[in-house]
């Protein structure tokens, strides 16, 4: 089983990426921890499965301490993730994450 | 997770979660809130008065695409009676400042905005990137920050303006007080969180987006899709402004209200007269008219380096000494075009302790 999401990323984190701001991906809905237990899919492990899969380059600046970079903002489907439980949001087929860098130049 | 109220009007759904207050509101009380703390801190501090002409300082960034919208949204809201205009510097970095420049052009229709683009090339004689060539990529900031504070001004005296607003936010007066901080920089401490500096003939600046936190603002931009352009200065690695941001980033994610703190810590440092004291009378620059806390202003003196192919004369007091002992200012080196303000044209400024090299 997998689900399918759509990525966007903005304020100069596109650069990461190949310079491509809109992604579609599709991941596991589940996956499989050390202990052996299933879980379904949250956005902290899609956040590692796009630094894995999708980063090209200067992983410093997306990933920090096991969470994005202080200074980028994450929407699920257009809220802040601060609403949404942060890394712990569970992933849903259809969902629409947006990541935007604050750091980028005024 | 069940979807949150908003706080304020109760009726939809939460979308932002306030860094400053940690309120989570919808979209259209968030764009209401957003743009009345600015219209509250730009009244409370009496900012602007009918008539007046104003400069928008546009990089095509964040902080000022979001300023421009705003403040065109205010004017008309609050009928300030302000005539806004867009100044931009071009400082001639190809690949990063004609992209966003592109990006002004765009603001400037879709505010319907006069747009003023005043080039390093045009004003000095030199771009970025030949600047670049000649003395590589050390202290480059240093010849960029001092040439655009002056290109400012001198575009605003173009546009015959009252005022200049720049996009500086929250995030960069606290980034600066740390900056201060951290260099034992106590004059300007309290000086770097003011919302308004004036000097005697100088035209005013300011800061509407004082309090307006980073995330804000982006998100702000981001609801109201507005067009901006974010890639870093390609020549701007800027080690100890990034230290300080990072390390500000991390007090923000710890507790958010840790950066109007650091502003108001800022605030709260008064200049001893003795330290005032210390800090030079402000006189005219003997070249260009400049205001310049010496004979020749910073601009003139880095110019001078350059074009005598001896670059470090502006940065270092020894590499100044040297080129001063290698004979008098050659005639036919280019200088920059004599400073008139539309005001007092080239009258000093005597009572003036306003340090042209503030950064924020
Ligand atoms: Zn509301
Ligand atoms: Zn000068």
């Amino acid at each position: 089983m997998s689900i399918s999401l759509k990525i966007e990323f903005g304020g100069g984190l596109e650069l990461l990426f190949s310079n491509q701001r809109s992604h579609k991906i599709s991941i596991p809905s589940e996956v499989t921890s050390k202990d052996g237990t299933t879980k379904p899919v949250d956005l902290s492990y899609l956040i590692f499965w796009l630094r894995d899969n999708l980063l090209k380059e200067r992983e410093a600046l997306f990933i920090e301490n096991g969470t994005v970079r202080p200074g980028i903002l994450v929407l699920v489907n257009d809220a802040d993730w601060e609403l949404e439980g942060e890394g712990d949001y569970v992933l849903k087929d259809g969902d629409e994450i947006v990541f935007i860098s604050t750091l980028h130049g005024g | 997770m069940a979807h949150r109220l908003c706080v304020l009007c109760e009726t939809s759904k939460a979308i932002v979660k306030r860094p400053k207050t940690g309120q989570q509101i919808c979209k259209e009380c968030f764009f209401n809130v957003f743009e009345t703390e600015v219209h509250n801190t730009i009244s409370q501090a009496s900012l602007f008065k009918p008539g007046d002409r104003v400069a928008i300082g546009a990089s095509g960034g964040k902080d000022s695409t979001v300023l421009a919208y705003v403040m065109k949204t205010l004017n008309d809201r609050y009928n300030y009676g302000l005539n806004l205009f867009l100044l931009s510097i071009d400082e001639g970095i190809t690949g990063y400042r004609d992209d966003s420049l592109e990006t002004v052009k765009r603001n400037q229709e879709q505010y319907d905005m006069p747009l003023k683009i005043l080039s390093y090339d045009e004003l000095y004689g030199w771009t970025m990137d030949s600047i670049v060539q000649q003395i590589g990529k050390k202290n480059n900031c240093t010849f960029c920050g001092v040439f655009r504070r002056q290109a400012l001004d001198r575009g605003a005296a173009m546009l015959n303006v009252d005022h200049i607003v720049t996009g500086h936010n929250a995030d960069d007066i606290a980034e600066t007080v740390l900056m201060n901080i951290m260099r034992g920089d106590i004059a300007r401490l309290g000086r770097c969180t003011m919302i308004c500096t004036q000097g005697e003939d100088t035209i005013k600046r300011s800061k509407p987006f004082k309090y307006a936190y980073e995330k804000e603002i982006v998100m702000y931009a981001y609801f109201k899709k507005l067009d901006y352009f974010s890639t870093e200065c390609i020549y701007s690695p800027e080690a100890y402004r990034g230290h300080a941001r990072a390390f500000l980033k991390d007090l923000e994610a710890a507790r958010p209200s840790a950066i109007i703190d650091i502003i108001h810590s800022g605030e709260a440092f008064e200049i001893k007269e003795d330290i005032k004291a210390t800090q030079k009378v402000q006189q005219t620059c003997k070249r260009c008219g400049y205001m310049s806390s010496n004979e020749l202003c910073k601009a003139c003196t880095l110019l001078e380096g350059l074009e005598r192919g001896m670059a470090n004369a502006g940065i270092t007091d020894r590499a100044r000494k040297k080129m001063d002992a290698e004979g008098p200012t050659p005639q036919n080196i280019r200088t920059i075009p004599f400073f008139q303000t539309s005001t007092r044209p080239g009258s000093p400024q005597p009572n003036n302790v306003e340090n042209p090299q503030v950064t924020s």
